[in-house]
Parts: C-alpha cells; structure tokens; sequence
C-alpha cells in the first residue's frame, strides 16, 4: 500500500517533468537567454559602467519618484478596475441576455487598438469638445492628468475582468447563494460571505494580470498622460534609446522584473491556499434572463457604463473613418505612387490574423502543458511566477535582447516570422496559464478519481474529465492570446521586421504622415482592425470540444 | 457540425501560415545577391525605381523596417559584431555622432557627392554620405489666423507674447525628434545659458508638451485637414502644408497649414546613408549608396518621404515646387555638440517645463 503511495508520487513528480518540459524550454530560450544576454552585455557597455555611479542613480530620489508612481498609479488603476469590472462580470456570468456576445467582444476591442488612436478616440470623451465638458461647462479638460491614465487602464483593463471572472463565476453553483438568501441573509452579506470567497481565487488572478499590466505601462501614460508623468517602463525606454544609457535601463529593468516577481510570488502562493475544489456547473443552469426591475436596472446600468467608457468613443472613431463616405476605405487600396512599403488592406489583414493564429495555437499548447504541470504540484507556485515575467520586462529590453541573440547560432531567427510568434507567444502565455490555473484547480479531485478508478488512461481522464471543465477557460486564454497578437503588443515593436506588414504597423504609417487622407487611412484601418478581432473573438468563444456539454 | 467548420477554418488558416506565403522565384542565371538595408518607419521609394536597381545588379533588396530612427541607432550599435543590415538609410544629425563614435561605418566618398552640397557633408571621413533633408519649423493653421486679431508668429520671441497665450503644442524632446529639433532650434537662438529661460516664459504662455508628432498634429492641432484639436500654432515640417495638398483627397487648391521658415526658427534634419561594418556584398552596398545619391533615386525622395532631395540636380515634383519651402538660414549646431549635451538639455529641459 505504502509502496504504492510512494510510486505514484514518483509517477506524478515524472508526469510534471514531462509536461513542463517543453514551456520551459520555451521560457529558458525566449525569455532568460535573450535577458541575460542583454543585461550583461549592457552592464559591460563599453566601459560606461561605474558601479558607485550607477548604484547612486538607482537610489536618486528621482528614480524613487518614478518607482512610487508606477506602483501607485498601478494600485489604483487596478482597483478601480476591479470595482467597476465586477458588477459587469456578474451579470454576464448569471444573465442571458440578447447581444451579450457582441457587447463583451466589443470590450476586448481597446486591446487591440494603437494607443495613438486610442488617444484620439478618448478626446471625445475626456477633450473639451466632449458632451461631459458641453455638461460641466468650458474649462473642463481630463487630458493629460493622473484621472486620463486611471480611465485609460480602466478602458483596457476592464475586459481582463470581465472574461477571466464572468468565466468562472457562471460556472459556480447558485444554488450555494440561494440557500443563503433563503435563509435570511441580505444579498451583500450573501456577496462578501459566499460568493466573494468562492471567487477570490480568480478575481486574485485577474487582478494580478491588470496590475502588472497597469505596473508596466507605456504608451498610455507617454501618450495620455502627457509627458508630466513617467513610469518605470518609460524611463527605460527613455534611457535605451534617447540617452544610451544602457547599464542605468538594464539596471531599472531588474528592479521592474524583481517587483514583478515579488508581487507574482505572493500571488501564486496566495492562489494555492484561496483555491479550493468546487461542484461546478453547466452555463445553462446558472445563467437565466433578468426577470425583476432591479435586477433589470442592474443590468442597464452596468451595460450604460460599458457603452460610455467602451463603446462611445470607439463608434466616434468608425464614425470618422466614415467622415467622407467610402472614400478612406477606397484609398486603402490604391497606392498612386507605387511606394514599395505600401501595404495592401487585405495582405496586412492576412498577415495579422495567420500571425495571430499561430502565437495563439503556440500559446494554448504550452500554456495548457503548463497549466496542467503546476496544478497539482507542491512547490508549483515557485514555477508558476516564472511564466509571469516576461508580462512584467520591458519590451524595450527583451527587444534589445532578442537581437543580440537571435541573429547568432543556435538560433538564427532575426527578421523571420517565427521570431515574431514567439515573441506574441511569450507575452500571451501568462494569460493562458493564469486563466487555466484557477479552473483546473476547481476540479473536484474525486471525478479524476473515479475516472481512473474506472480504468481512464490520464490522457483519456485529460479529454474527458478536465478539458470539457476547463474549455471555457482556455477559450478565456485564446481570446487574450489571439488579442495580445493582433494588437502587436510588447517586445515585437524592438523586433526588426521582414517583409510582412501588419494592420497595425500601416496604421503607424498613415499616421505618421500629415493630410486629410492619411488619418482617414489610419481611422479606416483602425476600423477593420477592430472589425477583424471582434469576429475573432466571437469565433473564438463559439469554439466547443464535440459532443461534449458544454460548462 | 457548425463548431466543426470553424475548427476547420481555424485550423487551414495554421496552416496557410506554415506554408511560404509566396512560390519561390524561378532562379536567373545566378542567384541575385541579397542586400539588406535597415531603415527608419518613415522610409519608402517607388518600387519601379528600385526594380531598376534590383535588375541591373542582379540584386535583391530587403528593406528592414527599425522602428523611429533612434531604436535604429541602438539596434546597428548593438549588433555592430552581426549586423542586422549591409546599408543603413536614414540616421540623421541628432543621432549621428552617436553611431560614428560607435564605429559602426565603414568609410567610402561616393563618386555622386561631387553634386551635393558641401553644407550636408557632415563627416570628413565620408564613414556617411547625405540622402535627404527636412527642415522642423512651425505650422500654423491659416484659417484661425484669417479671422484672430493677431497675425501668426514671426519669430521665437513672439511666441512668449501673451497675444499666442495658449495657442503653441509642441512634443517632447525626450521622445520625439522633431520636439529634439525643436528645443535645438530654441538652444542655437537663445544659447546654451538662456534657452531655459525662453521655456519658462513659453511655459507661463501655456505651451502644451505632447509625446509625438502624431498626437501634437492631429489631435492637438487645429489645422490640418484631419486634425481634431483646438491649437492653431504647432511644431511639424516646413513640407507639412505640401502634403496636406497632396494628401487632402479632394483637389485642394491651397494648403490650410503654412509653415514658419523665418531665420533661425527651424533646425534642419540631414538625413545619412552609411555602409555597415561587417556586412555582406561590400561591392553592392557601395552601389547602393551611389544609387540612393542619383537623379533617379534622388527625384524620387519627395513624395515618399516629405523630405528634399540633396542632389540640386533632382527633379521636384509641381506640389513641391508650388506648395514646399526651404527654411531662410536654419539653427545650427555641431553633430558633437548635440551628442554630447542631449541628455543634460534634455533633463534641464524637463526640470524646467514639466516639473
């Protein structure tokens, strides 16, 4: 008995081995190769490094300021997220309702966007010219504050919420919060001492995915924010590439991963003790339409807010692109001066969505081996961090890095398209991983049990026990990895490109160039950007293992 | 059944993505060689002209898109040992100093600089050879100073007139090249000891500092045709009204914008082509330069890119020749010098208008 105890622990450290083998692998030549590489080579750049001066800099009470702010601007950014994103997770995760798909793919859409034109578009709303200053009178300007940054990671962040909570949170029994209403409790009571604890979990792991978002923030603060402001993340880009100050960048590049990894790792060790087995169930039996008016009004409101925050200014910025009928739309495939960088809509169209596609399928594979790897692991948590770094390192550093390593033997990668996918793909995974981890952990252990009691191979036990459970996670996980790509996020924009132009890179060109026609161009462009992902998404989440009950 | 086809979909989609996405080319004779040429995001040509080039070398060019033009310097800097590139186009003076101290160029004097001005020559060791220029000055939008009380800005001082209050969006030096531009003009006018003071005075006249050209002209600025903001005076390029012409997409007769090109109110950006240490085709890289140097290549720059040409025996195109203005004696400072001191203007600079 004891003997066979022992071997199946043995059989279970082997399985985490396997399955882990291949995403660190991946991590360890995507991710700390190119890293270290970059950090020692910075740190011995051409004799530039003085320690005592370097050391001094890091301490200056201006790098102290930067440091507060980030943390501080992320702090807040992530709770306010959380606020206002919960109440919308609930009533998705509970009500049915007609348009739900539409309204939570047009959620994910700021994800995806440019943050120049998302600048633009939030000038309706935040500008002078907008209906809310037409309301509180003239001198009523948002831009360029600390509230512009906290709306902007709200207006980004607030999908994060939605999907990884709603996700879980439809799954979970109302039978539990039924039995409590029915017994007297008041429905906050019933939120904070039932529903909340069952949620901690993910609403933990939603959270910690916003903060180190809002934690590395770059283009919002640079372009919304205005120049006042400065994140840890803009100061090593600022010191990169306008200074040349390599040793300080990578220096604050190590303080940028080393608060990461400390926060990822409370965290991690955290989701271990917050996670608990639970008896989940089917969407249909949790989900029904909103039957009495305060529920209705719930509903309304928490919709209202999507539609002022999400929907108004990206519907201002179709509008535009529609400014003077079709014409932008038939510029796009004109090229009157045959310039060779001239991208045609349908190629960078193309070439976005196979890039997409492909970091996505990359992402799932290793993120679910992954997943699976660390879930039932006793010192899983430790690993688990790892998969967390490369959202929180500076893409202006991991960029620098891949091009001193990736040009060189063993991996001749530089200006290939592989380079790119595996660059989306290590920014996308810790997506995929934190939505599959609390999902897989909710599993109640005795089904996996009484499948192998009953003679289930573990791979048969994996198709037909905890792929259909965790199936809308990982679509959870496809969706953000599909969206990281199209949105070309991170370390790609320091990758020298080849010949392969995406929607975004021929929005940076329009936009680059002054008259009428080349922000039509770029507003048009945008427009099917956002076009292109919202199908996306909803193909995506329609997306079911066959034959199997959907959860 | 549906789900299926999806799945179907997704998964031919994959698969077009691990397929080349173009059937290989019949092999010529021999093999065209590859020359790869790095350049800025702002860089293009007609793809007639390069075909010309292309088939009389029997060369193939691969243009390697590098972000802005300062990631392009670090990029070359770092992978000095391995470039990523034979050719580099289109580093400019801010940066230059940068890369020649790096070493990151193998010196060679085109035969075509003979018809180039000597003023665009910034390099005695010919280690760069000038393709372009461009001069940052001030846009203004005509139809806001049609109809104001005050007649647009003439000089940088005018600026500071409580008249302009509120009017001035400019970008970031740190993280722009034309807001660098645009400080260097204010230090070549004022110098070194009272260029700060003139940014106090602009900053108590409420000047707006913006991250990038993009948001200061278009969604700060009042007057270019797609422009959304509310500020008439803005820091752009002296060919800006050109390509607002050109680019307007309904037959525009007159600019809406103009641009400022009174003496010592613009700084001009030369931009370089340079042969990269350690990279391949020696032969071909030098053809290259001399190409990027003729009529041909030359006539072609305008627009492409809204820069001149350097050769004074290019072509202008009419919207050019009609609509584009050179500045009157543009702000000058040594390569050296910008090298040497960009950080601490640039950190004086923000202690005195941003903080």
């Amino acid at each position: 008995m004891q003997r066979k105890a022992v071997s199946s622990m043995r059989r279970r450290q082997l399985g985490f081995y396997v399955l882990m083998a291949a995403p660190l692998v991946f991590l360890l030549i995507f991710y700390f190769y190119p890293l270290q590489e970059i950090v020692r080579v910075s740190m011995t750049w051409r004799d530039r490094l003085q320690p005592e001066v370097l050391w001094s800099r890091l301490w200056a009470s201006s790098t102290r300021r930067v440091i507060g702010f980030t943390f501080g601007q992320a702090f807040i950014s992530t709770v306010l997220t959380l606020l206002l994103g919960l109440p919308g997770a609930y009533v998705f995760a509970r009500y049915d309702f007609p348009g739900k798909r539409l309204i939570q793919a047009l959620t994910t859409v700021p994800f995806v966007l440019p943050t120049v034109v998302v600048a633009a578009a939030f000038s309706t709303v935040l500008g002078p010219r907008s209906l809310l200053a037409e309301r509180l009178g003239a001198g009523f300007d948002l831009r360029y504050t600390l509230s512009a940054i906290l709306i902007a990671h709200v207006f980004y962040n607030y999908t994060v919420i939605l999907r990884m909570v709603r996700g879980f949170w439809s799954t979970l029994d109302p039978y539990l919060e039924q039995a409590a209403r029915t017994l007297g409790a008041p429905p906050l009571r019933v939120f904070w001492e039932i529903t909340l604890p069952l949620l901690l979990p993910v609403v933990a792991t939603a959270g910690i995915l916003v903060f180190i978002f809002c934690f590395t923030s770059f283009g919002v603060v640079l372009i919304l924010g205005g120049p006042r402001f400065a994140t840890l993340e803009v100061e090593i880009y600022r010191q990169t590439i306008q200074l040349a100050n390599l040793p300080l960048a990578a220096a604050l590049s190590l303080v940028q991963i080393f608060f990461t990894l400390g926060w990822t790792l409370a965290y991690t060790r955290l989701q271990e003790r917050i996670s608990r087995p639970l008896d989940l169930q089917p969407q249909w039996v949790t989900q029904r339409r909103p039957r009495k008016p305060l529920e209705v009004v719930f509903l309304v409101m928490n919709l209202s807010l999507m539609a002022v925050l999400m929907v108004y200014p990206l519907l201002a910025l179709v509008l535009r692109s529609f400014g003077r009928g079709l014409q932008f739309y038939i510029a796009l495939f004109e090229n009157p001066s045959h310039g060779i960088f001239y991208v045609p809509p349908l190629a960078a169209v193309g070439n976005s969505l196979r890039i997409a596609l492909l970091a996505m399928g990359l992402a799932l594979i290793l993120g679910l081996l992954a997943s699976l790897g660390l879930y039932r692991q006793r010192l899983g948590w430790l690993v688990d961090a790892l998969f967390m770094l490369p959202l929180g390192t500076s893409a202006v550093t991991l960029g620098l890095g891949y091009l001193l390593t990736m040009g060189r033997p063993p991996f001749r990668l530089r200006g290939s398209v592989a380079l790119i996918v595996f660059a989306h793909t290590l920014v996308a995974l810790p997506f995929v991983v934190r939505s599959l981890l609390p999902a897989l952990q909710s599993i109640q252990p005795r089904l996996r049990e009484s499948a192998a009691l009953l003679g289930a191979s573990p791979l048969r036990v994996f198709i037909e026990v905890e792929l259909p459970i965790v199936w809308r996670a990982l679509a959870v996980g496809a969706v953000f990895a599909f969206t990281v790509s199209m949105g070309e996020f991170g370390a790609t924009s320091m990758i020298v490109r080849p010949d392969m132009p995406t929607i975004p890179i021929a929005i940076f060109r329009f936009l680059s160039r002054p008259g009428a026609l080349n922000y039509g161009q770029a507003l048009a462009m945008s427009t099917i950007l956002m076009t292109v992902s919202v199908f996306g998404f909803v193909a995506i989440e329609r997306l079911r293992p066959p034959g199997t009950q959907a959860f | 059944m549906k789900h299926w086809l999806i799945l179907m979909l997704l998964l031919a989609l994959l698969l077009m993505g691990c397929a080349p996405a173009t059937p290989e080319p019949t092999p010529a004779v021999t093999a065209p060689r590859e020359l790869r040429v790095m350049t800025h995001g702002s860089f293009d040509i007609s793809a007639e002209v390069i075909e010309a080039f292309e088939t009389r070398h029997n060369a193939r060019l691969q243009f390697l898109d590098a972000g802005d033009t300062g990631e392009m310097v670090s990029q070359a800097i770092l992978s000095r040992d391995d470039p990523l590139a034979d050719v580099m186009y289109g580093i400019d003076n801010t940066f230059l100093s940068r890369a020649l101290e790096a070493d990151v160029f193998v010196p060679y004097q085109p035969e075509a600089l003979a018809d180039i001005p000597d003023a665009f020559v910034l390099d005695d060791q010919f280690r760069v050879a000038p393709v372009d220029y461009g001069d940052v000055c001030l846009n203004y939008d005509r139809a806001y100073f049609e109809d104001a009380a005050v007649s647009p800005p003439q000089t940088l001082e005018d600026l500071t007139d409580p008249a302009y209050r509120g009017l001035l969006v400019v970008q970031n030096p740190a993280s722009s090249s034309p807001g660098l531009a645009f400080l260097l003009t204010t230090i070549s006018a004022f110098g070194e000891d009272r260029y700060l003071d003139y940014w106090r005075q602009l900053r108590a006249n409420d000047v707006l500092v913006v991250d990038s050209w993009s948001s200061a002209y278009y969604t700060e600025f009042s007057g270019g045709a797609g422009s959304e903001g509310a500020r008439p005076i803005v820091v752009s390029y002296a060919t800006s009204p050109a390509a607002e012409v050109h680019f307007s997409g309904e037959a525009l007769e007159e600019p809406p914008t103009a641009a400022i090109v009174a003496p010592g109110t613009c700084f001009r950006q030369i931009e370089f082509v340079g042969i990269l240490r350690h990279g391949a085709h020696r032969d071909l890289a030098e053809e290259f330069v001399e190409f990027a140097l003729s009529d041909s290549f030359q006539s072609d720059i305008p627009l492409h890119m809204w820069v001149f040409p350097v050769s004074e025996t290019a072509e202008l195109p009419e919207v050019f020749a009609t609509h584009a203005v050179r500045a009157e004696s543009p702000a000058t400072l040594s390569v050296g010098q910008i090298e040497q001191n960009r950080e601490a203007w640039i950190n004086a600079w923000i202690d005195a208008v941003l903080r």
